[in-house]
């Protein structure tokens, strides 16, 4: 009832949009829109760090930490970040139609998430220890720390997807010097991803009094 | 009905029974097999159901994937990723109009009209819910239901089920309205909008279904520690389906803003865009940004309930106590869920504002007083809205010294709504008023959200609102400020734009019945409830002593309650009989400027033939020769 068929004249129900934007123009919108949905999570981590700083804190100590252990979660740490670099250097190769160091990098970027994915499933959960270190039923100290840890895994999970199809649709011959929009898309997506993460390691691993978790 | 059956609708939610039943069967039945694990057997009282919760949980998330990948509305994305590129599909693919409805859809009307339709559905569902627990308050004692618990899941359901019909409300005026406003031919992102509606469907089905299976007793707010604790397990239904209504409001918020930044029309300069436009972005960026806080809010009442992890909890195990362990705390909740729930508010009344603001100068034939100012104050309000949540929490144990700050950013709103009631003033005043239906809603919207603002800082003030809290002056100011923020302001919409969405008028002598019933009938009920608040009645409970004094009163209020109900449903059948007639509308029946005015009436498939021009002042209502759009007619006019 309420849309009457602007252009009849088009065959079959194939409707011709007079005003469409061109792909350009798209990918502008396109860019805006997922810098707007990255400031759109910028509260969702927000949340998660204001409950860590709310919840693990002594009324006269101040800021409380889980003493974990240091080592493993710093190497995981610079693993990820490196990875950005790789990142960064898939997106410059697709816009120069370089397939090569298009697919090195991506399969670096890949690998290198992939590490630090197990190294937080398998190592930081615990999930590959016979004592694992933090349990979610260990207070406030657990129920925060996975819950940090959890989403930003969820977010790197999507990451490691996204560079997957991009991998694949890369190779498909899809981007092109001009129109490369996916690559980016994923770069700006993977980079977000590690900058939570600058934010989470220290909120996580380094401030406060460190609190040793009986029983582990 | 051999559409309806095919259509993405009945598809969709065959789906998301089927996952529903399939998935929760499977995991049940692990758990029970695997882990050796039983049900608990309780003693059930009211609608406490026996089921296994977290497979519960873990079955209505799958659900809904089942929905959106039986629906068909991720299928383009799917080919994406797979390495195609689909192309959008415009128009009704072959079948008949009406279907488009029903169908996965791009167009941003259809998307509108979808809003619509499912906004009024779900709120006369959460009306009639109302209408049952105000016959129980009619008088004192229990009348018709069991027990307390009943009436809890009544109330509870009532408050969710209206914000998830406002939040389509909103979707239908700001994706009908947004681009066609602006000159666009559509949305920026077209198949994010198909989504953002149609991930809103099942969202609404599992917040429906948490009534029968188990229902809840937390209210819309599921504070901890009782909605961790309660053992109506419904309130899992009502936080997921709260949780996912989250990702529409987050992906129609992005998708507004971007569309208002990149396709305006030629000439439209920021402060030359239309005052509604103002008013959707400024609620759009709340919708994209403060969501995501009630998101974590929800997930962790979830997690705590489902998996134990202590976030609101303020007991710990001696162990980990002695150890040093910190607890879980209750407030974190408050302050994480008002965070967004109150900005949500602005996110409903802004476009509500912006369309009075919108049509005042339509029906007093005068320029719009104030523009930059009022279109500047629905950004104001939304950014002081981040900033007042903790004005919910004011008798909590929250410490006194946060109170203060927060009672004086919320007495801060009254002054950007200040600006918006002086530019109403001062734009009627020694107009040349007419007096069609969406004006008289228009000038009902704003008696009624004055009342509202009115109330609103005596419960923002400490003092007051030690007294007031939690009492029916609470639910009294609520009710003015969303009818005269949003209801009345989205019917005068509805009114006002009926002939450019069908083509056809609405029956004028019914449409001022429908006011004249429904807007005395709320100004009863709304200052009744306060008169009861402040004589001491309580907010959600079922009963209450006939010693208090009110039984006059409340037996008002659900006479005024019926009264409105009636009145909708007098809409309906306006809205239903008109759009049925055979008779068109007159091509500009209000003298509006605005361009889609100008252009055909039902609106084409692009809203506009080819590329609308700016030339003028939007609101020059009165003034000699002055022009805002240059809309191209189709030839042969």
């Amino acid at each position: 009832m309420a849309v009457a068929h602007g252009h009849d004249d088009h065959h079959h129900g194939e409707l011709h949009n007079p005003m469409e934007p061109t792909r350009q123009e798209q990918i502008v919108m396109n860019r805006f829109g997922l810098w707007l949905f990255c400031f759109s999570e910028v509260f969702l981590f927000m949340a998660l760090l204001a409950a860590r700083f709310y919840l693990w804190r002594d009324p006269v100590q101040g800021a409380l930490r889980p003493e974990l252990e240091q080592g493993p979660a710093l190497i995981f740490t610079c693993v990820l970040l490196v990875s950005s670099w790789f990142m960064n250097r898939a997106e410059v190769a697709s816009a120069n139609e370089d397939m090569k160091t298009f697919n090195q990098s991506l399969a670096m970027t890949f690998v290198m998430g992939l590490i630090f994915l197990l190294g937080v499933i398998f190592y930081e959960w615990g999930l590959g220890l016979a004592h694992p270190h933090i349990l979610p039923t260990d207070g406030a100290f657990g129920a925060v720390f996975f819950a940090m840890t959890g989403m930003h895994a969820i977010h790197v999970i999507t990451g490691l997807i996204f560079v997957a199809i991009v991998w694949r649709n890369g190779n498909l011959g899809h981007y092109s010097r001009e129109d490369h929009w996916g690559v980016e898309a994923c770069a700006i997506y993977w980079h977000y991803v590690d900058l939570v993460w600058i934010f989470f390691y220290p909120a996580i691993y380094l401030i406060g009094i460190g609190v040793h978790i009986p029983g582990h | 009905m051999k559409y309806f059956l095919t259509s993405a609708l009945t598809k969709g939610l065959v789906g998301q029974i089927l996952t529903f039943i399939v998935s929760y069967g499977l995991i049940r039945n692990f758990r029970k097999t695997v882990s050796g694990w039983e049900v608990p057997a309780p003693e059930l009282s009211g609608w406490q159901a026996p089921y296994d919760e977290p497979a519960m949980v873990l079955a209505t998330i799958i659900s809904l994937f089942g929905f959106l990948l039986a629906c068909g509305v991720v299928s383009d994305w799917l080919k994406m990723m797979a390495g195609q590129k689909p192309h959008l599909k415009h128009g009704a693919q072959g079948k008949p109009e009406w279907t488009r409805y029903i169908n996965i859809d791009v167009n941003h009307k259809v998307i509108g009209i979808q809003y619509g339709l499912n906004s009024i559905f779900i709120l006369l569902v959460g009306g009639l819910l109302a209408i049952l627990f105000r016959l129980e308050l009619a008088l004192p004692g229990l009348q018709f239901l069991q027990d307390g618990s009943q009436y809890n899941t009544l109330f509870s359901a009532h408050g969710i089920i209206m914000i998830a019909a406002i939040f389509a409300g909103v979707g239908a005026m700001t994706n009908y309205l947004g681009p066609v406003l602006i000159g666009a031919s559509d949305m920026s992102f077209p198949r994010l909008n198909a989504f953002s509606y149609w991930v809103g469907v099942p969202s609404a089905v599992i917040l429906l279904a948490g009534i029968f299976m188990g229902g809840w007793d937390t209210g819309w707010v599921g504070y901890p520690t009782h909605s961790t604790t309660t053992q109506m397990i419904g309130v899992q239904m009502f936080l997921l389906g709260f949780y996912l209504n989250g990702f529409s409001s987050i992906a129609s918020g992005l998708n507004m803003v971007v569309t208002a930044v990149y396709m305006r029309a030629k000439g439209m300069s920021y402060f030359r865009m239309p005052i509604f436009v103002w008013a959707a972005v400024a609620a759009s960026i709340l919708q994209a940004t403060t969501t995501q806080t009630v998101g974590v809010a929800l997930t962790m009442v979830v997690a705590q309930r489902t998996l134990g992890m202590n976030f609101f909890t303020p007991v710990i195990s001696p162990e980990l106590l002695a150890a040093g362990v910190p607890a879980g705390d209750p407030i974190l909740f408050q302050h994480i869920f008002w965070f967004y729930s109150h900005p949500a508010v602005y996110v409903w009344i802004l476009p509500g504002l912006g369309i009075i603001s919108e049509l005042l100068p339509v029906f007093t034939r005068k320029p719009l007083f104030g523009y930059k100012w009022i279109a500047l104050s629905s950004i104001g309000i939304a950014l002081v809205g981040m900033l007042v949540w903790a004005h919910h929490m004011l008798t909590s144990s929250m410490p006194p010294a946060w109170k203060i700050p927060f009672m004086l950013s919320t007495l801060l709103v009254a002054v950007p709504t200040g600006v918006k009631f002086f530019s109403w003033l001062a734009t009627i005043w020694e107009g040349k008023m007419r007096f069609p239906t969406p004006m008289l809603f228009v000038l009902g919207a704003i008696s009624v959200f004055l009342l509202g603002g009115l109330s609103g800082p005596i419960l923002g003030t400490i003092a007051t609102d030690m007294h007031l809290h939690d009492t029916y002056f609470v639910v009294g100011h609520f009710h003015a400020t969303i009818f005269g923020g949003f209801v009345f302001p989205f019917f005068a919409a509805i009114y006002y734009w009926f002939p450019k969405i069908t083509g056809k008028m609405y029956d004028e002598l019914l449409g001022k019945i429908h006011f004249w019933i429904m807007v005395p009938g709320f100004w009863v009920m709304s200052l009744l409830q306060m008169r009861v608040g402040v004589l001491g009645m309580r907010r959600r409970i079922a009963d209450y002593g006939s010693d208090l004094g009110i039984q006059v009163e409340h037996a008002l209020i659900t006479v005024a309650t019926l009264a409105i109900g009636w009145s909708i449903l007098i809409m309906l059948y306006n809205l239903i009989t008109s759009a049925r007639k055979e008779e068109l509308a007159p091509e500009n029946p209000w003298e509006s400027r605005s361009p889609e005015f100008l252009a055909p009436s039902p609106l084409p498939e692009f809203n506009y033939l080819a590329p609308i021009e700016v030339v003028g002042e939007p609101y020059d209502y009165g003034l000699e020769g002055a022009t805002y759009a240059v809309v191209p007619t189709p030839a042969g006019d």
